[in-house]
Protein backbone atom coordinates (compact mmCIF):
# COMPACT_ATOMS: atom_id res chain seq x y z
CA UNK A 1 0.00 0.00 0.00
CA UNK A 2 1.21 3.48 0.14
CA UNK A 3 3.94 3.70 2.51
CA UNK A 4 5.93 6.96 1.27
CA UNK A 5 3.06 9.04 3.21
CA UNK A 6 4.45 9.99 6.34
CA UNK A 7 7.43 11.06 5.24
CA UNK A 8 6.97 15.11 4.65
CA UNK A 9 3.80 14.89 7.18
CA UNK A 10 3.86 12.02 9.67
CA UNK A 11 0.84 13.06 11.89
CA UNK A 12 -1.53 12.77 8.60
CA UNK A 13 -1.31 10.19 6.26
CA UNK A 14 -2.51 11.60 3.31
CA UNK A 15 -4.10 8.18 1.59
CA UNK A 16 -5.92 6.76 4.38
CA UNK A 17 -5.08 3.84 6.66
CA UNK A 18 -2.01 1.62 5.44
CA UNK A 19 -2.99 -1.51 7.42
CA UNK A 20 -6.30 -2.51 7.07
CA UNK A 21 -8.78 -4.93 8.77
CA UNK A 22 -8.26 -9.16 7.83
CA UNK A 23 -10.01 -9.71 4.54
CA UNK A 24 -12.77 -12.15 5.01
CA UNK A 25 -11.14 -14.95 2.91
CA UNK A 26 -8.03 -14.99 5.42
CA UNK A 27 -10.46 -15.08 8.10
CA UNK A 28 -12.23 -18.38 7.16
CA UNK A 29 -8.55 -19.56 5.99
CA UNK A 30 -7.74 -18.99 9.41
CA UNK A 31 -10.83 -20.60 10.90
CA UNK A 32 -10.45 -23.92 8.62
CA UNK A 33 -6.82 -24.45 10.01
CA UNK A 34 -7.53 -23.85 13.06
CA UNK A 35 -9.91 -26.27 13.49
CA UNK A 36 -8.13 -28.94 11.30
CA UNK A 37 -4.94 -28.52 13.64
CA UNK A 38 -7.37 -29.19 16.44
CA UNK A 39 -9.37 -31.99 14.88
CA UNK A 40 -6.17 -34.09 14.08
CA UNK A 41 -5.25 -33.66 18.05
CA UNK A 42 -8.13 -34.56 19.40
CA UNK A 43 -8.07 -37.56 17.15
CA UNK A 44 -4.46 -38.42 17.66
CA UNK A 45 -5.61 -38.23 21.65
CA UNK A 46 -8.65 -40.83 21.35
CA UNK A 47 -6.52 -44.01 21.61
CA UNK A 48 -4.58 -42.42 24.51
CA UNK A 49 -7.82 -41.69 26.55
CA UNK A 50 -9.28 -45.09 25.51
CA UNK A 51 -6.44 -46.99 26.35
CA UNK A 52 -5.95 -45.28 29.88
CA UNK A 53 -9.79 -45.10 30.41
CA UNK A 54 -9.87 -49.27 29.65
CA UNK A 55 -6.87 -49.82 31.33
CA UNK A 56 -7.84 -48.31 34.56
CA UNK A 57 -11.56 -49.47 34.85
CA UNK A 58 -10.89 -53.09 34.64
CA UNK A 59 -6.81 -52.89 36.10
CA UNK A 60 -8.28 -50.20 39.08
CA UNK A 61 -10.03 -53.23 41.05
CA UNK A 62 -6.55 -55.72 41.13
CA UNK A 63 -4.20 -52.78 42.14
CA UNK A 64 -6.07 -51.69 45.28
CA UNK A 65 -5.51 -54.84 47.09
CA UNK A 66 -2.56 -54.64 49.62
CA UNK A 67 -1.73 -58.57 48.47
CA UNK A 68 -1.16 -57.33 44.73
CA UNK A 69 2.05 -55.48 45.98
CA UNK A 70 3.03 -57.39 48.71
CA UNK A 71 2.64 -61.34 47.58
CA UNK A 72 3.28 -63.25 44.77
CA UNK A 73 1.27 -65.74 42.63
CA UNK A 74 2.58 -68.78 45.21
CA UNK A 75 0.18 -71.11 45.41
CA UNK A 76 -2.81 -69.27 43.93
CA UNK A 77 -4.92 -71.28 41.38
CA UNK A 78 -6.16 -69.69 38.62
CA UNK A 79 -9.56 -69.34 39.07
CA UNK A 80 -8.40 -67.46 42.43
CA UNK A 81 -8.97 -63.76 43.37
CA UNK A 82 -5.95 -64.07 45.47
CA UNK A 83 -2.09 -63.48 45.31
CA UNK A 84 -0.26 -60.34 43.91
CA UNK A 85 2.19 -59.59 41.49
CA UNK A 86 5.53 -58.43 43.37
CA UNK A 87 7.46 -61.03 42.03
CA UNK A 88 6.68 -59.50 38.59
CA UNK A 89 7.53 -56.14 39.51
CA UNK A 90 10.90 -57.37 40.67
CA UNK A 91 11.49 -59.03 37.66
CA UNK A 92 10.94 -56.01 35.43
CA UNK A 93 12.44 -53.68 37.55
CA UNK A 94 15.71 -55.70 38.42
CA UNK A 95 16.01 -56.41 34.82
CA UNK A 96 15.74 -53.08 33.65
CA UNK A 97 18.44 -51.79 35.95
CA UNK A 98 20.72 -54.62 35.12
CA UNK A 99 20.25 -53.58 31.59
CA UNK A 100 20.41 -50.11 32.48
CA UNK A 101 23.84 -50.79 34.64
CA UNK A 102 25.96 -51.28 31.33
CA UNK A 103 24.10 -49.70 28.53
CA UNK A 104 24.52 -46.27 30.15
CA UNK A 105 28.59 -46.50 31.12
CA UNK A 106 29.14 -47.70 27.41
CA UNK A 107 26.46 -45.83 25.76
CA UNK A 108 27.81 -42.38 27.02
CA UNK A 109 30.79 -43.50 26.29
CA UNK A 110 30.24 -43.85 22.72
CA UNK A 111 28.79 -41.00 22.88
CA UNK A 112 31.60 -39.15 24.38
CA UNK A 113 33.56 -40.71 21.80
CA UNK A 114 31.51 -39.57 18.80
CA UNK A 115 31.26 -36.16 20.20
CA UNK A 116 34.71 -35.33 21.56
CA UNK A 117 36.86 -37.57 19.69
CA UNK A 118 35.56 -39.42 16.47
CA UNK A 119 37.09 -38.49 13.49
CA UNK A 120 36.85 -40.25 10.21
CA UNK A 121 36.24 -43.64 9.41
CA UNK A 122 35.90 -45.05 13.17
CA UNK A 123 33.37 -42.77 13.69
CA UNK A 124 31.31 -42.42 11.25
CA UNK A 125 31.02 -46.52 11.28
CA UNK A 126 29.81 -46.35 14.83
CA UNK A 127 27.38 -43.60 13.94
CA UNK A 128 26.15 -45.92 11.26
CA UNK A 129 26.15 -49.24 13.29
CA UNK A 130 24.00 -47.33 16.22
CA UNK A 131 21.55 -46.40 13.31
CA UNK A 132 20.88 -49.87 12.85
CA UNK A 133 20.92 -50.93 16.05
CA UNK A 134 18.16 -48.68 16.76
CA UNK A 135 15.79 -50.38 14.35
CA UNK A 136 16.38 -53.66 15.22
CA UNK A 137 13.31 -55.55 16.35
CA UNK A 138 13.65 -56.81 20.18
CA UNK A 139 12.77 -60.48 18.83
CA UNK A 140 15.96 -60.27 17.05
CA UNK A 141 17.87 -58.46 19.79
CA UNK A 142 16.30 -61.73 21.85
CA UNK A 143 17.27 -64.28 19.33
CA UNK A 144 20.59 -63.03 19.16
CA UNK A 145 21.08 -63.28 22.80
CA UNK A 146 20.03 -66.86 22.92
CA UNK A 147 21.67 -67.80 19.77
CA UNK A 148 25.60 -65.89 21.53
CA UNK A 149 25.11 -66.44 24.78
CA UNK A 150 22.94 -69.26 25.27
CA UNK A 151 23.46 -72.01 22.35
CA UNK A 152 26.93 -70.74 21.52
CA UNK A 153 28.50 -69.90 24.79
CA UNK A 154 26.45 -72.85 26.92
CA UNK A 155 24.50 -70.08 28.90
CA UNK A 156 21.45 -70.47 31.36
CA UNK A 157 18.34 -69.24 30.64
CA UNK A 158 18.04 -66.73 33.32
CA UNK A 159 16.84 -62.79 34.01
CA UNK A 160 20.48 -62.13 33.13
CA UNK A 161 19.68 -63.27 29.39
CA UNK A 162 16.78 -60.82 29.10
CA UNK A 163 19.18 -57.66 30.62
CA UNK A 164 21.28 -58.27 27.87
CA UNK A 165 19.03 -58.06 25.08
CA UNK A 166 17.94 -55.07 27.00
CA UNK A 167 21.32 -53.39 26.58
CA UNK A 168 20.82 -54.03 22.79
CA UNK A 169 17.79 -52.11 22.82
CA UNK A 170 18.68 -49.60 25.30
CA UNK A 171 22.06 -48.88 23.82
CA UNK A 172 21.27 -46.93 20.73
CA UNK A 173 18.73 -44.88 22.77
CA UNK A 174 21.29 -43.75 25.23
CA UNK A 175 24.16 -43.21 22.88
CA UNK A 176 21.85 -41.24 20.35
CA UNK A 177 20.63 -39.15 23.45
CA UNK A 178 23.73 -38.26 24.87
CA UNK A 179 24.92 -37.52 21.81
CA UNK A 180 22.58 -34.87 21.15
CA UNK A 181 22.64 -33.58 24.48
CA UNK A 182 26.91 -33.21 24.39
CA UNK A 183 25.89 -31.48 20.82
CA UNK A 184 24.30 -28.69 22.43
CA UNK A 185 27.05 -27.69 25.29
CA UNK A 186 28.51 -25.01 23.46
CA UNK A 187 31.71 -25.17 21.97
CA UNK A 188 33.01 -22.01 23.67
CA UNK A 189 32.97 -23.48 27.01
CA UNK A 190 34.83 -26.66 25.78
CA UNK A 191 37.23 -23.98 24.78
CA UNK A 192 37.17 -21.54 27.81
CA UNK A 193 38.33 -24.86 29.88
CA UNK A 194 41.25 -25.02 27.53
CA UNK A 195 42.22 -22.21 27.59
CA UNK A 196 42.55 -22.06 31.62
CA UNK A 197 45.43 -25.30 31.01
CA UNK A 198 42.46 -28.20 31.96
CA UNK A 199 43.16 -31.01 29.61
CA UNK A 200 40.97 -32.66 27.27
CA UNK A 201 39.40 -35.63 29.40
CA UNK A 202 39.19 -33.99 32.34
CA UNK A 203 36.93 -30.87 30.26
CA UNK A 204 34.50 -33.45 29.23
CA UNK A 205 34.38 -34.63 32.52
CA UNK A 206 34.18 -31.73 35.09
CA UNK A 207 32.32 -29.26 32.30
CA UNK A 208 30.52 -30.97 29.31
CA UNK A 209 28.83 -34.38 30.81
CA UNK A 210 27.70 -31.31 34.01
CA UNK A 211 26.05 -29.10 31.60
CA UNK A 212 24.86 -32.13 29.67
CA UNK A 213 23.54 -33.95 33.13
CA UNK A 214 20.15 -33.26 33.02
CA UNK A 215 18.94 -33.74 29.17
CA UNK A 216 21.22 -37.26 29.80
CA UNK A 217 19.68 -38.61 32.62
CA UNK A 218 16.21 -37.82 31.30
CA UNK A 219 17.04 -40.16 28.10
CA UNK A 220 18.06 -42.40 30.33
CA UNK A 221 14.85 -42.90 32.48
CA UNK A 222 13.25 -42.46 29.10
CA UNK A 223 14.82 -45.54 27.61
CA UNK A 224 14.64 -47.25 31.07
CA UNK A 225 10.52 -46.85 30.35
CA UNK A 226 10.75 -47.94 27.00
CA UNK A 227 12.59 -51.80 27.85
CA UNK A 228 10.50 -52.17 30.71
CA UNK A 229 7.67 -52.66 28.68
CA UNK A 230 9.71 -55.37 25.87
CA UNK A 231 7.81 -58.38 26.01
CA UNK A 232 9.78 -60.84 23.38
CA UNK A 233 13.02 -60.75 24.98
CA UNK A 234 11.06 -62.33 28.36
CA UNK A 235 9.21 -64.84 26.48
CA UNK A 236 12.51 -65.96 24.81
CA UNK A 237 15.08 -66.03 27.59
CA UNK A 238 13.63 -66.70 30.83
CA UNK A 239 10.97 -69.19 32.46
CA UNK A 240 7.74 -67.37 33.77
CA UNK A 241 7.52 -68.28 37.80
CA UNK A 242 4.48 -67.85 39.98
CA UNK A 243 6.62 -66.66 43.05
CA UNK A 244 9.29 -64.92 43.59
CA UNK A 245 13.32 -65.15 42.73
CA UNK A 246 15.83 -62.65 43.61
CA UNK A 247 18.51 -64.01 41.75
CA UNK A 248 18.30 -62.64 38.32
CA UNK A 249 21.29 -65.34 37.02
CA UNK A 250 19.66 -68.57 37.40
CA UNK A 251 16.36 -69.54 37.75
CA UNK A 252 13.31 -68.52 36.02
CA UNK A 253 11.85 -65.20 37.05
CA UNK A 254 8.77 -63.62 36.15
CA UNK A 255 8.18 -59.84 35.15
CA UNK A 256 5.14 -58.53 34.10
CA UNK A 257 4.66 -58.67 30.36
CA UNK A 258 5.69 -62.65 30.96
CA UNK A 259 2.45 -62.53 33.63
CA UNK A 260 0.68 -61.27 31.46
CA UNK A 261 1.24 -63.59 28.60
CA UNK A 262 1.19 -66.29 30.76
CA UNK A 263 -1.99 -65.60 32.08
CA UNK A 264 -3.30 -65.52 28.75
CA UNK A 265 -3.33 -69.09 28.77
CA UNK A 266 -5.76 -68.89 31.75
CA UNK A 267 -9.50 -69.23 31.21
CA UNK A 268 -10.38 -68.49 34.31
CA UNK A 269 -11.90 -64.79 35.10
CA UNK A 270 -8.92 -64.24 37.36
CA UNK A 271 -6.70 -64.38 34.75
CA UNK A 272 -8.48 -61.94 33.03
CA UNK A 273 -8.59 -59.70 36.23
CA UNK A 274 -4.61 -59.93 36.64
CA UNK A 275 -3.91 -59.42 33.02
CA UNK A 276 -5.77 -55.96 33.46
CA UNK A 277 -3.59 -55.33 37.09
CA UNK A 278 -0.44 -55.92 35.82
CA UNK A 279 -0.98 -54.06 32.67
CA UNK A 280 -2.12 -50.74 35.27
CA UNK A 281 0.77 -51.51 36.91
CA UNK A 282 3.25 -51.74 34.44
CA UNK A 283 1.90 -48.20 32.94
CA UNK A 284 2.27 -46.46 36.49
CA UNK A 285 5.75 -47.67 36.73
CA UNK A 286 6.53 -46.16 33.44
CA UNK A 287 4.68 -43.12 34.68
CA UNK A 288 6.82 -42.76 37.65
CA UNK A 289 9.75 -43.12 35.82
CA UNK A 290 8.65 -39.98 33.25
CA UNK A 291 7.63 -37.91 36.38
CA UNK A 292 11.09 -39.45 38.32
CA UNK A 293 13.01 -37.94 34.64
CA UNK A 294 11.11 -34.54 34.27
CA UNK A 295 11.88 -33.88 38.33
CA UNK A 296 15.40 -35.24 37.69
CA UNK A 297 15.69 -32.57 34.75
CA UNK A 298 13.96 -29.52 36.46
CA UNK A 299 16.44 -30.18 39.56
CA UNK A 300 19.68 -30.39 37.82
CA UNK A 301 18.57 -27.74 35.25
CA UNK A 302 21.15 -24.98 35.23
CA UNK A 303 19.61 -21.96 36.96
CA UNK A 304 20.34 -18.73 35.16
CA UNK B 1 55.37 -13.00 36.01
CA UNK B 2 55.30 -11.56 32.33
CA UNK B 3 56.95 -12.48 30.23
CA UNK B 4 57.65 -11.52 26.63
CA UNK B 5 56.27 -13.05 23.52
CA UNK B 6 57.75 -12.83 19.88
CA UNK B 7 56.79 -14.73 16.75
CA UNK B 8 59.28 -15.47 14.07
CA UNK B 9 57.65 -16.03 10.43
CA UNK B 10 54.47 -17.37 11.56
CA UNK B 11 52.41 -18.68 8.74
CA UNK B 12 48.80 -20.42 9.70
CA UNK B 13 46.92 -22.79 8.21
CA UNK B 14 43.55 -24.34 7.94
CA UNK B 15 44.01 -27.41 6.17
CA UNK B 16 45.20 -26.30 2.75
CA UNK B 17 44.30 -22.79 3.47
CA UNK B 18 46.11 -20.62 4.02
CA UNK B 19 45.28 -17.79 6.64
CA UNK B 20 48.16 -15.69 7.68
CA UNK B 21 51.41 -15.68 6.21
CA UNK B 22 54.47 -14.32 7.54
CA UNK B 23 53.69 -13.03 11.08
CA UNK B 24 56.72 -11.35 12.52
CA UNK B 25 56.39 -9.29 15.51
CA UNK B 26 57.25 -9.12 19.38
CA UNK B 27 55.45 -8.10 22.68
CA UNK B 28 57.19 -6.70 25.56
CA UNK B 29 56.37 -7.68 29.15
CA UNK B 30 53.79 -5.76 30.77
CA UNK B 31 52.52 -3.76 28.02
CA UNK B 32 49.21 -4.08 25.87
CA UNK B 33 49.31 -4.90 22.15
CA UNK B 34 46.16 -4.73 20.21
CA UNK B 35 45.74 -6.38 16.83
CA UNK B 36 43.20 -4.33 14.58
CA UNK B 37 42.14 -4.93 10.98
CA UNK B 38 39.32 -5.82 9.04
CA UNK B 39 36.75 -9.09 9.55
CA UNK B 40 38.82 -11.91 8.40
CA UNK B 41 42.40 -10.65 8.05
CA UNK B 42 43.20 -13.03 11.06
CA UNK B 43 43.98 -11.30 13.37
CA UNK B 44 41.88 -13.50 16.08
CA UNK B 45 44.06 -16.91 14.03
CA UNK B 46 47.18 -15.22 15.32
CA UNK B 47 45.40 -14.60 18.76
CA UNK B 48 44.57 -18.20 19.05
CA UNK B 49 47.98 -19.46 17.65
CA UNK B 50 49.67 -17.80 20.95
CA UNK B 51 48.27 -20.47 23.45
CA UNK B 52 47.84 -23.15 20.82
CA UNK B 53 44.03 -23.06 20.94
CA UNK B 54 44.42 -22.59 17.17
CA UNK B 55 45.06 -26.55 16.86
CA UNK B 56 41.93 -27.47 18.34
CA UNK B 57 40.30 -26.95 14.77
CA UNK B 58 40.55 -30.23 13.17
CA UNK B 59 42.91 -29.71 10.19
CA UNK B 60 44.71 -26.40 11.56
CA UNK B 61 48.70 -25.70 12.31
CA UNK B 62 51.34 -23.42 12.44
CA UNK B 63 54.54 -22.98 10.94
CA UNK B 64 57.67 -20.92 12.56
CA UNK B 65 58.24 -20.18 15.92
CA UNK B 66 56.08 -18.19 18.67
CA UNK B 67 58.27 -17.79 21.34
CA UNK B 68 58.05 -17.09 25.54
CA UNK B 69 60.85 -15.54 26.52
CA UNK B 70 62.56 -17.41 24.28
CA UNK B 71 61.07 -21.11 24.31
CA UNK B 72 59.07 -22.02 21.34
CA UNK B 73 55.69 -23.07 22.69
CA UNK B 74 55.45 -25.13 19.50
CA UNK B 75 58.39 -27.04 20.46
CA UNK B 76 57.31 -30.99 20.00
CA UNK B 77 58.34 -31.48 23.63
CA UNK B 78 55.71 -28.74 25.01
CA UNK B 79 52.29 -29.74 26.03
CA UNK B 80 49.52 -27.74 24.96
CA UNK B 81 47.67 -27.80 28.23
CA UNK B 82 50.90 -26.65 29.89
CA UNK B 83 51.16 -23.64 27.32
CA UNK B 84 47.58 -22.50 28.25
CA UNK B 85 48.28 -22.12 31.86
CA UNK B 86 51.14 -19.57 31.41
CA UNK B 87 48.77 -18.03 28.37
CA UNK B 88 45.41 -17.21 29.44
CA UNK B 89 43.09 -16.19 27.33
CA UNK B 90 39.36 -14.36 27.21
CA UNK B 91 36.60 -15.17 24.46
CA UNK B 92 34.84 -12.69 22.76
CA UNK B 93 31.17 -13.62 24.08
CA UNK B 94 31.58 -13.86 27.95
CA UNK B 95 31.12 -18.05 28.85
CA UNK B 96 31.02 -19.07 32.25
CA UNK B 97 30.75 -22.36 32.99
CA UNK B 98 26.96 -22.61 33.55
CA UNK B 99 27.08 -25.85 36.77
CA UNK B 100 29.49 -23.61 38.63
CA UNK B 101 28.61 -20.76 41.37
CA UNK B 102 30.62 -17.71 40.72
CA UNK B 103 33.38 -19.02 43.18
CA UNK B 104 34.19 -22.28 40.96
CA UNK B 105 33.55 -20.57 38.34
CA UNK B 106 36.62 -18.59 39.69
CA UNK B 107 39.05 -20.88 40.62
CA UNK B 108 37.84 -23.49 37.98
CA UNK B 109 41.44 -23.70 36.38
CA UNK B 110 43.15 -24.23 39.83
CA UNK B 111 40.65 -26.78 40.96
CA UNK B 112 40.37 -28.73 37.96
CA UNK B 113 44.24 -28.75 38.56
CA UNK B 114 44.28 -30.89 41.74
CA UNK B 115 44.37 -27.74 44.80
CA UNK B 116 42.18 -28.73 47.08
CA UNK B 117 43.25 -26.64 49.70
CA UNK B 118 40.22 -24.93 50.11
CA UNK B 119 41.98 -21.46 52.07
CA UNK B 120 44.03 -21.42 49.48
CA UNK B 121 41.20 -21.60 46.85
CA UNK B 122 39.47 -18.84 48.98
CA UNK B 123 42.44 -16.13 48.88
CA UNK B 124 42.69 -17.18 44.95
CA UNK B 125 38.96 -16.44 44.42
CA UNK B 126 38.77 -13.01 46.58
CA UNK B 127 42.66 -11.82 45.01
CA UNK B 128 40.92 -12.56 41.45
CA UNK B 129 37.71 -11.10 42.35
CA UNK B 130 39.03 -8.00 43.45
CA UNK B 131 41.75 -7.74 40.38
CA UNK B 132 39.14 -7.72 37.72
CA UNK B 133 37.09 -5.27 39.58
CA UNK B 134 34.36 -7.72 40.22
CA UNK B 135 34.81 -8.36 43.60
CA UNK B 136 32.31 -5.38 45.23
CA UNK B 137 29.58 -6.65 43.37
CA UNK B 138 29.99 -10.32 43.94
CA UNK B 139 31.19 -10.63 47.27
CA UNK B 140 27.71 -11.65 49.01
CA UNK B 141 26.29 -13.86 46.21
CA UNK B 142 29.89 -16.32 45.29
CA UNK B 143 27.94 -19.10 45.78
CA UNK B 144 24.99 -18.46 43.02
CA UNK B 145 25.30 -18.93 40.09
CA UNK B 146 28.08 -17.48 37.16
CA UNK B 147 24.97 -16.98 35.03
CA UNK B 148 23.09 -14.99 36.40
CA UNK B 149 25.44 -12.45 36.60
CA UNK B 150 24.98 -9.53 33.80
CA UNK B 151 27.18 -9.38 30.24
CA UNK B 152 29.86 -7.16 31.87
CA UNK B 153 29.57 -8.73 35.17
CA UNK B 154 30.34 -12.02 33.42
CA UNK B 155 33.06 -10.92 31.33
CA UNK B 156 34.86 -9.64 34.15
CA UNK B 157 34.42 -13.52 35.84
CA UNK B 158 35.58 -15.00 32.87
CA UNK B 159 39.13 -12.44 33.40
CA UNK B 160 38.76 -13.45 36.69
CA UNK B 161 39.27 -16.65 36.35
CA UNK B 162 41.79 -16.57 32.98
CA UNK B 163 44.04 -14.32 35.88
CA UNK B 164 43.44 -17.31 39.01
CA UNK B 165 45.53 -19.58 37.23
CA UNK B 166 48.21 -16.58 37.41
CA UNK B 167 49.38 -16.71 33.39
CA UNK B 168 52.28 -14.64 32.56
CA UNK B 169 50.51 -13.65 29.44
CA UNK B 170 47.03 -12.65 28.84
CA UNK B 171 45.32 -12.83 25.17
CA UNK B 172 41.77 -11.38 24.74
CA UNK B 173 39.84 -12.33 21.64
CA UNK B 174 37.59 -8.76 21.54
CA UNK B 175 36.59 -8.73 24.61
CA UNK B 176 33.68 -5.89 24.78
CA UNK B 177 32.03 -6.43 21.61
CA UNK B 178 29.38 -8.07 23.52
CA UNK B 179 29.10 -5.21 26.09
CA UNK B 180 27.49 -1.57 26.14
CA UNK B 181 29.80 1.47 26.99
CA UNK B 182 29.81 1.20 30.97
CA UNK B 183 30.84 -2.54 31.13
CA UNK B 184 33.14 -1.67 28.18
CA UNK B 185 34.80 1.13 30.07
CA UNK B 186 34.93 -0.88 33.60
CA UNK B 187 36.88 -3.67 30.98
CA UNK B 188 39.32 -0.72 29.76
CA UNK B 189 40.08 0.27 33.14
CA UNK B 190 40.89 -3.43 34.27
CA UNK B 191 43.15 -3.76 31.37
CA UNK B 192 45.18 -0.54 32.09
CA UNK B 193 45.19 -2.07 36.05
CA UNK B 194 46.10 -5.60 34.58
CA UNK B 195 48.89 -4.09 32.54
CA UNK B 196 50.94 -3.86 35.77
CA UNK B 197 51.23 -7.75 36.06
CA UNK B 198 50.75 -9.14 33.33
CA UNK B 199 51.25 -9.25 29.39
CA UNK B 200 48.11 -7.91 27.50
CA UNK B 201 47.59 -9.13 24.02
CA UNK B 202 43.80 -7.98 22.95
CA UNK B 203 41.82 -8.42 19.33
CA UNK B 204 40.01 -5.49 18.75
CA UNK B 205 37.01 -4.06 16.24
CA UNK B 206 37.38 -0.64 17.92
CA UNK B 207 39.66 1.73 16.93
CA UNK B 208 39.42 4.21 19.78
CA UNK B 209 39.66 1.40 22.18
CA UNK B 210 43.32 0.03 20.45
CA UNK B 211 44.26 3.57 20.59
CA UNK B 212 43.19 3.87 24.63
CA UNK B 213 44.28 0.79 26.20
CA UNK B 214 47.26 0.06 24.23
CA UNK B 215 50.85 0.64 23.90
CA UNK B 216 51.34 -1.05 20.51
CA UNK B 217 48.87 -1.56 17.45
CA UNK B 218 49.23 -4.10 14.94
CA UNK B 219 47.45 -3.77 11.81
CA UNK B 220 46.58 -6.74 10.09
CA UNK B 221 45.50 -6.98 6.10
CA UNK B 222 43.66 -9.01 3.44
CA UNK B 223 45.16 -8.20 -0.08
CA UNK B 224 42.12 -10.29 -1.49
CA UNK B 225 39.80 -12.41 -0.61
CA UNK B 226 41.65 -16.13 -0.80
CA UNK B 227 44.74 -14.52 -0.12
CA UNK B 228 46.49 -14.95 3.50
CA UNK B 229 45.76 -12.58 6.08
CA UNK B 230 49.13 -10.10 6.44
CA UNK B 231 50.73 -8.38 9.23
CA UNK B 232 50.70 -5.12 7.61
CA UNK B 233 52.63 -2.99 10.22
CA UNK B 234 52.82 -2.86 13.90
CA UNK B 235 54.27 0.37 15.91
CA UNK B 236 53.42 2.52 19.26
CA UNK B 237 49.83 2.84 18.76
CA UNK B 238 50.39 6.97 19.04
CA UNK B 239 52.20 6.29 15.50
CA UNK B 240 49.89 4.33 14.11
CA UNK B 241 47.30 6.36 15.07
CA UNK B 242 48.35 9.59 14.14
CA UNK B 243 51.67 9.39 11.36
CA UNK B 244 50.99 5.54 10.50
CA UNK B 245 54.10 4.39 7.93
CA UNK B 246 51.82 2.14 5.65
CA UNK B 247 48.79 3.90 3.45
CA UNK B 248 46.70 0.77 4.03
CA UNK B 249 47.08 1.63 7.66
CA UNK B 250 46.23 4.90 7.43
CA UNK B 251 43.05 4.21 4.91
CA UNK B 252 41.88 1.63 7.69
CA UNK B 253 42.00 3.56 10.55
CA UNK B 254 40.69 7.20 8.92
CA UNK B 255 38.02 5.28 7.60
CA UNK B 256 38.89 5.00 3.74
CA UNK B 257 39.05 1.42 3.94
CA UNK B 258 36.21 -0.48 2.22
Amino acid sequence: MSTATGLDSPDRPAHGPTFQALSTGRKIKDKAATVLVTLAFLIALVPLVWVLVTVVGRGIGAIISADWWGRSLNGVLPESYAGGVYHAIYGTIIQALLAAVIAVPVGIAAAVYLVEYGRGRLAKTTSFMVDILAGVPSIVAALFVFAAFISIMGGVQSAFMVSLALVLLMLPVVIRNTEEMLRLVPDELREASYALGIPKWKTILRIVLPTALSGTVTGVMLALARVMGETAPVLVLVGYSQSINFDPFSGNMASLPLLMFSELSNPEPAGQFRIWGAALTLILIIMILQLGASVVSRFSAISK
Amino acid sequence: MAKRLDLKDVDIYYGDFHAVAGVNLSVAPRSVTSFIGPSGCGKSTVLRTLNRMHEEIPGARVEGEVLLDGEDIYNRSSDAVAVRKTIGMVFQRPNPFPTMSIRDNVVAGLKLSGVRDKKKLDEVCEASLRGANLWKEVSGRLDKPGGGLSGGQQQRLCIARAIAVAPDVLLMDEPCSALDPISTLAIEDLIADLKKEYTIVIVTHNMQQAARVSDQTAFFNLEATGKPGKLVEIDDTEKIFSNPTEQATEDYISGRFG
